[in-house]
Order: C-alpha cells, then sequence, then structure tokens
C-alpha cells in the first residue's frame, strides 16, 4: 500500500503498521507519538479498513455500511429481547428543508452527514453536538430534479467527499470541514443543462467514484473516478456509449446526445474480483419511446466496472426501451448463496432479480408486487414490455406507476436470517405521451403521469425477500407508501420508517413491529447504526433532523 | 393533431437558431423577448393571449401542475379547479405568477422553483403556465344558475347540511368545510360530492412532507371497556387514531388499547339523491356554494 496520506498522518500510519519506513526515522518517531495521542487521530480511514469494514461494526464507514451493499450490522447489543426499551438519546436540527435522504458515516466517534442544499457537519455521535459544519454556496440556476437533496459522505483518509448539485466533487477536511479541493464534473456551469449530483460517492481503493443525476433533463450520464488526494480525474465511463462504441447502435440518431441514463445511487464493490457495480437511470425522454429506438444502452441496467479503468466488463439491462421512468438505481446488493455468488435487486420496475455476479447471467426475475407493464419473458427470462402498457396521448394504466414499485431507498440483506428487505409501494399510474423538444436545462419527460383513479389508496409495505426461491416471506403494510430505506442488525431486527413519522425496529424474522418512535414529519432516508464505548446507536434523518437512539 | 403540429412548430423554432428567426411566431416571440428584457417575476404576463405560448404553457401543466390540478385544470382529488375566472389567492397574473413561483402558505401547493413541483419551472415556463390557465377559464355567468338565497336556506335548513359542514363559521364540524368548496370545485365536482359522496372521499388534514393528505374515512371502535364510537377520521398512522365521533366528540387513542377497530371507505354522508334533494335545490345549494366561496 503507497502512503498516500499527508506527512502528519502518514506518521502516525508508519508508527502503526511499521510500513514505508524509508525517510526521516528520528523526527517520525517523535511525532508519531504525537499523533497517537491526539483523538481521532486513529480516524485515518484506510483502504484497508474499508475492505475490512466487517471487523469494525462500531464504525459505518460507507453509504450502505459495507462494500456488498448490505446495509447490515453485526452490532447486536439492541435485539428482539430488548429493542421496545429503545429511547431517543439525541436530535440534531439541520437547519435544511425538503427531504432529508442522507445516511450518516460514523468513524470512531465521530460522525458526518449530510443535508438538504449541501450543507454537510460533524457531530460528536455520542450527543449529537457539532464539532464543524459546512454549507455549500450554489449558484441560482442549479437543475435538481426531485429536491435539493444529498444522501452522504464517503471518507478516505483524513477528507469525506461530497457531491454536489452543481454537479462538483468536493473534499472536505475530516477535522475543520474546510474545503480541501473541488473539481467540476461538467465543466463551466453546465450544470444547468441538468447536471446534478445527489448521490454518496463510494471510495475504492485511492479512488472516489460518483454517478450523475439528471435523467429528467436529457443529460448523457456517467460515472467518473477521481483521485482521492489530489481530485484529479482518474477516468470516465459514459454510461451512453458514443459512437464505434458497443451499445451505441442501441439509439435512434442523435437521441443519444440526450438520452439521459444518470447514476444517481451509490454502486457496490466486490474485492474478490475488483468489480464494482452500478446502477443507471431511465433513457431520456423519460415516458416516451419515440424518437430513441431500440433497447437505449446502458440506461436501467447493472454495469460491472473495472474500479482502476472504468472499463466495462459486462452488463445487464433490467428494462429496455423504458418509456416508464423506472430507472435501476436501487442498490446492487452482493449475496453469496453457497456456490452461488450473486447480485440481487429489487428493482423499481416490480421485479425481484437475481443475476449471477460473475458474468451478469440473469438467473430469475419475479415480481414482488403488482407489475402490468410485463406479462412475458425473452428467451433469457429478461421481462419484456406489454405493447398496450406504452403510453399513450390520452393516458394508460401501468403498474407500477412512475415512482416504482421501490425508488432509490436502501434495501438490506441480513446474512442471519438469509433474507432481503425492501420498501414497496403499491401504486400504477397513468402515464400520458405528449410531444416535447429537447432544450437543454428544461425539464425533458416527454410525458406526464397522474395517479391510478383507484378506488383504494396507495398503500406501502416493508417486504422480507427470500433471495434463494424469490419469494415473499412476510410483509408489513404501511398506510400510505415510506420513502424509508431498511437496515438489519445481527440483533434479529430491521429498522425502517414511514410516511406518517414513524422509525420502527421490527423482528427480522416475522416483521412484527416491536418498537417506534414518532419522528414528526415523513421519513425518507435509511437507517444506519453505530457504537462508542460499547453502546449501540441506530440513527435516522426526519424531517429536518437526524435522530439517534440507544437503550437506556 | 393539431396540437401537435403547433407544438412541433414551436420546438423548432425554439431550438435551432437559423429557424427561429425566420419564423414569424417566433419573431413575435423575440422581439418580445428583445424590447422587455426584465419580462420575468414581475406584474404583466409577456405572453398574455399568445395561443401557442398557451400550448406550451399546457404541457407544462401536465408536467408539473395536473398530478394535482387535474388535466385540463378542472380540479384533482387534491388541487382546485382552476379554470375558474374567480381564484381564491388572487386573479391577476402577477398573483398567479406569484402562487406557482413561491408556493401558497398554508396550502399543499408548494413553490414551482428547483424541485418543488415536479422538476422546477422556470420563470419563463410559470408565464407559459399562467397564460395556459387563461386560455382555459370559463367565464362565470353573470348569475349562477340557481338561487343562493334559496340554498342558503336549504344548507342550514331543510337539506340539514350544516349539521356537519361549516361555512364561515357556522355549522358543524364533522364533515370538511366547506367556506372555499365553491370558489374551488368544479361544478362537476360538487355535484359527485352530493349526489354519490363516497365515489371520491373528501381529503383532510395534509402534513408536511407526506406525499398523500389523509381522507374522510368512516370508523367505528371498539374499546377496552366496550364503549362504541363511530365517526370520522381526522388522522391516524400505524399506531394511533384520531377521531370525531357522529356527536362531534374527539377522541385520540391508541390503536393497540381498543378492543377492535374497523375503517370503511364510504363517506359518512348520506347520498342526496332525487328524492331527497331534487335537481333545482341542487342548483340552488350550489349556487350558494359559489357565493359563499367568492366572498
Amino acid at each position: 500500500m503507497k502512503c498516500e496520506l499527508s506527512p502528519f498522518l502518514r506518521l502516525s500510519f508508519r508508527a502503526k503498521r511499521g510500513i514505508c519506513f524509508s525517510l526521516a526515522v528520528q523526527l517520525s518517531v517523535l511525532l508519531a507519538y504525537a499523533a497517537c495521542s491526539v483523538p481521532g487521530s486513529r480516524a485515518q480511514v484506510t483502504p484497508q479498513r474499508l475492505l475490512d469494514s466487517a471487523k469494525e461494526p462500531q464504525n459505518w464507514l460507507m453509504y450502505s455500511g459495507d462494500y456488498a451493499g448490505r446495509r447490515y450490522s453485526t452490532l447486536d447489543q439492541i435485539n428482539t429481547s430488548n429493542a421496545a426499551a429503545l429511547v431517543p438519546k439525541w436530535a440534531y436540527q439541520t437547519m435544511g428543508t425538503g427531504k432529508y435522504e442522507s445516511t450518516s458515516l460514523v468513524v470512531d466517534g465521530v460522525l458526518y452527514g449530510t443535508g438538504s442544499d449541501d450543507r454537510a457537519f460533524a457531530l460528536d455521535a455520542h450527543s449529537g453536538r457539532p464539532i464543524w459544519q459546512y454549507q455549500r454556496s450554489l449558484p441560482p440556476d442549479i437543475r435538481p430534479c426531485c429536491g435539493r437533496v444529498n444522501r452522504g459522505f464517503a471518507i478516505l483518509g483524513d477528507k469525506v467527499f461530497l457531491g454536489t448539485l452543481d454537479a462538483h466533487v468536493i473534499a472536505l477536511d475530516t477535522k475543520t470541514g474546510n474545503v480541501v479541493w473541488d473539481v467540476n464534473t461538467v465543466g463551466g456551469s453546465d450544470y444547468n443543462k441538468g447536471y446534478s449530483i445527489t448521490l454518496a460517492p463510494l471510495v475504492i481503493k485511492n479512488l472516489v467514484l460518483i454517478g450523475v443525476s439528471g435523467g429528467e433533463y436529457g443529460i448523457r450520464g456517467f460515472i467518473d473516478a477521481y483521485d482521492a488526494a489530489t481530485g484529479a480525474r482518474k477516468w470516465r465511463f459514459y454510461t451512453i456509449p458514443g459512437p464505434g462504441e458497443p451499445g451505441h447502435d442501441t439509439w435512434e440518431g442523435d437521441s443519444w446526445k440526450i438520452g439521459g441514463a444518470p447514476a444517481w445511487i451509490t454502486g457496490t464493490y466486490d474485492p474478490a474480483t475488483n468489480t464494482t457495480f452500478w446502477t443507471t437511470g431511465n433513457p431520456s425522454p423519460s415516458n416516451r419511446g419515440e424518437g430513441r429506438a431500440g433497447d437505449n444502452l446502458y440506461s436501467n441496467c447493472l454495469l460491472a466496472l473495472d474500479p482502476d479503468t472504468g472499463k466495462l466488463k459486462w452488463h445487464f439491462q433490467f428494462t429496455k426501451h423504458d418509456e416508464h421512468d423506472y430507472d435501476a438505481t436501487q442498490v446492487p446488493v452482493i449475496v453469496d448463496d453457497g456456490n452461488r455468488h450473486l447480485i440481487v435487486q429489487a428493482n423499481r420496475n416490480g421485479f425481484f432479480y437475481v443475476i449471477e455476479r460473475t458474468n451478469g447471467k440473469l438467473l430469475s426475475a419475479t415480481p414482488y408486487g403488482r407489475v402490468t407493464w410485463s406479462d412475458s419473458k425473452d428467451a433469457d427470462g429478461v421481462p419484456e414490455e406489454r405493447k398496450e402498457a406504452s403510453p399513450t396521448l390520452q393516458g394508460v394504466p401501468v403498474c407500477p406507476g412512475a415512482i416504482g414499485a421501490t425508488n432509490w431507498m436502501s434495501p438490506t440483506y441480513d446474512p442471519q436470517t438469509k433474507l432481503f428487505y425492501v420498501t414497496a409501494r403499491e401504486q400504477c399510474d397513468i402515464f400520458s405521451t405528449a410531444p416535447q423538444p429537447y432544450e437543454a436545462g428544461h425539464a425533458f419527460y416527454g410525458s406526464a403521469y397522474f395517479p391510478n383513479d383507484d378506488a383504494q389508496p396507495f398503500w406501502g409495505a416493508v417486504r422480507a425477500i427470500d433471495p434463494a426461491t424469490s419469494q415473499i416471506k412476510w410483509e408489513l403494510k404501511h398506510l400510505s407508501p415510506s420513502w424509508s430505506g431498511v437496515l438489519s442488525t445481527a440483533g434479529g431486527l430491521v429498522f425502517t420508517g414511514d410516511a406518517e413519522g414513524n422509525f420502527m425496529a421490527l423482528d427480522a424474522a416475522s416483521g412484527k413491529i416491536l418498537w417506534h418512535f414518532q419522528c414528526g414529519a415523513s421519513i425518507y432516508a435509511s437507517p444506519m447504526t453505530y457504537a462508542i464505548d460499547g453502546k449501540q446507536y441506530v440513527a435516522i434523518a426526519a424531517g429536518t433532523a437526524l435522530f439517534a437512539f440507544a437503550l437506556p | 393533431m393539431r396540437q401537435l403540429d403547433l407544438l412541433a412548430q414551436n420546438h423548432q423554432c425554439r431550438q435551432s437558431p437559423l429557424r427561429r428567426a425566420w419564423g414569424l411566431a417566433c419573431f413575435v416571440f423575440l422581439s418580445f423577448f428583445a424590447t422587455n428584457l426584465s419580462l420575468f417575476g414581475q406584474e404583466k404576463n409577456p405572453y398574455a393571449g399568445d395561443a401557442k405560448i398557451a400550448k406550451l404553457g399546457e404541457y407544462q401543466f401536465r408536467l408539473n401542475c395536473a398530478f394535482c390540478h387535474g388535466l385540463g385544470a378542472r380540479g384533482g382529488g387534491r388541487g382546485p379547479d382552476l379554470t375558474k375566472a374567480q381564484k381564491r389567492h388572487g386573479n391577476s397574473d402577477a398573483e398567479i405568477f406569484h402562487n406557482i413561483h413561491d408556493g401558497i402558505a398554508g396550502t399543499a401547493m408548494p413553490a414551482a422553483t428547483n424541485g418543488g413541483i415536479g422538476v422546477g419551472m422556470s420563470d419563463e415556463e410559470i408565464w407559459q403556465v399562467v397564460t395556459y390557465i387563461r386560455s382555459v377559464e370559463v367565464k362565470a355567468p353573470a348569475q349562477p344558475v340557481g338561487n343562493g338565497a334559496r340554498g342558503k336556506e336549504l344548507f342550514y335548513g331543510a337539506a340539514g347540511c350544516a349539521t356537519c359542514h361549516m361555512i364561515q363559521g357556522k355549522g358543524g364540524r364533522f364533515g370538511p368545510d366547506l367556506s372555499t368548496a365553491g370558489a374551488s370545485r368544479s361544478t362537476e365536482y360538487l355535484v359527485e360530492s352530493l349526489r354519490n359522496p363516497s365515489k371520491r372521499l373528501a381529503q383532510g388534514i395534509f402534513e408536511a412532507m407526506k406525499e398523500f393528505p389523509q381522507e374522510y374515512e368512516s370508523v367505528s371502535v371498539v374499546t377496552a371497556d366496550g364503549t362504541k364510537y363511530a365517526g370520522v377520521v381526522l388522522n391516524e398512522d400505524q399506531f394511533t387514531l384520531q377521531m370525531l365521533d357522529t356527536r362531534e366528540q374527539l377522541h385520540l387513542f391508541e390503536k393497540d388499547k381498543l378492543r377492535s377497530l374497523e375503517k370503511r371507505r364510504e363517506s359518512a354522508m348520506p347520498a342526496y339523491d332525487q328524492k331527497t334533494l331534487n335537481d333545482k335545490d341542487l342548483q340552488d345549494l350550489i349556487a350558494y356554494l359559489q357565493t359563499a366561496g367568492a366572498q
């Protein structure tokens, strides 16, 4: 491993591991002592620590908790026998408005969080008291499609990394919140063409990986990797192939230039094969296929990329030539089931996909909610669009609706129960289409959708799916659809929230509610857990505040 | 297909500089733009009466507004009928622009800017929507079809509406307050609400950040000690219920402490058929709602 960290911290690292021990030996011994005595100096997150995140369950080192995207913790102090006693320990008011979608990181007692309008903060994770605060000064003409949201940090060394609504990636000093570097992913003020970044980046080795949002504006999507030390771009993978590249012919005419395919949810990583998995969103315009005949690669895909080079190893497309806004931007979860090395995904289009992780071969696609857009599969078992489900000027009812059977909120995989838990939505919409020109920076839907005029109101559920059979083991019904993600823990618990503002602990085996707390606003985030001094906490964002719960 | 052609024509002119200069419609648009650079965010609609702009506005409306206000701006489950000439939150172009741009405090109407509504609208797009709304406004007849004064008598008398509904502080609170219903709802909606109240339940409390409002569902509960209550749901979550019983008494329950809880997607309001309320009475009642709403 190279010592890419700052000289000061490099010294403490050397002293601990006894490697890279080549220069300034006398000084280093002296300074290493000083470094080790400073609280937080242990907070140097190395690439190795990220790989070994399971060894330090007290910390939450990345968006999904681990590289597999499982959002699972081995912490079990809070468990089925005592969850009913959980109490709020602190709340931190971000003062942000709008949806609060972020998952915080915790490293050695310090919580690193982000909020709406690209605000960020470091808190004492024990008390919720702020250590530093940061907010980006955003230009007035940004074009975030769906709220001025951010979903969290990635961390490496002495930096946390933030993707911004004006499509920059910035590195902040973990000690001060000061900006260390700031790169513009699109150049100039091209963010106003519809490019923004909302996801939490993913750090692999010494690279910071991000994907771009903007599928509502006719962008050309991409996934980038930046050098964590300097911010220099190492590679870019365009999610729409250019002329001469494989897949380019899946677009009609020049439609590829404005074809969307954003990548707005954090990917996962399999160190065994050195492959990072990213998912992509809808082709633009999202609900009108006319003018972009073809499969529209790599929209609505699972991409297997080499993290060192950005080279595509293979791809799997969930929804070909999508006309219903079925972004595949759900965390692609890595699951090992005996000899089966899998990616599992409950897709927005209503199917639960089980895919072979080594080659992208589809093993099964099974509905986990009401599906009417597809009633047949191709030779490879991939669900195909029903012709009558194609949007019309008058509108056609289709299930799931435009928000999908689920959305970006994180699922979880619990290796103890061997179940996959996901927030599901039962809502059908009427999809209508209308011609629309592309105009840079303007909404580019090609259609509109409306709630179906059903007698029954829309509802939601947490569903526990067995990846071995794709069958639903249990479901907990929500009164109305929820935007909360799900966390599972070794305590036999599943944590989630609802649109009525309740944060809940469920029995992972049965779905029975063991505890709840009313947060006072709908939950639009995924929970995480951490521990300090032997005490386990569970944290969730709701309304404008971050809440932390623990046993009394 | 005429609509499509118009859209296509306008799109071309906005897309290609060459065609833009040549198209007559675009020339008008451009000259307006050139002579009035500060046209956005102010008092007057720069596009007033422009049919082509209204078509663009219709598109924006479908994208951003129809989800609540319905196709054709005729009102949806959540949003008022915008084809009414008399609008509760202001009738001038500037007021409508402001309401879209900044939202309406105390209502479910969000601000259009940057993600508040749909994908957000620019000032230019908001003016297009204002132009569209103007183009679909139905000029209110000088006199409502019915007799409002008689409608008021019915409301507070024989029809029994005031037992459950309130207008401007007078009446019951078991059902929704109808002070603004006449101003915000289409006549068809009002007729349907009277003739077939269970077809579409009235919407109640709208919570911050929650996608869908609570509806006026009917509910019957039996408490642990065996007491029975029937009424309407004011609000509800997974664990608690806030309800009004038929005597307008407020009850706050924890669901797991109840012996039973039964909800029905039926309105507590009786259906007013021809026998209970003939067409003339119906028109008079609606006339009263409309005059009351306009105040």
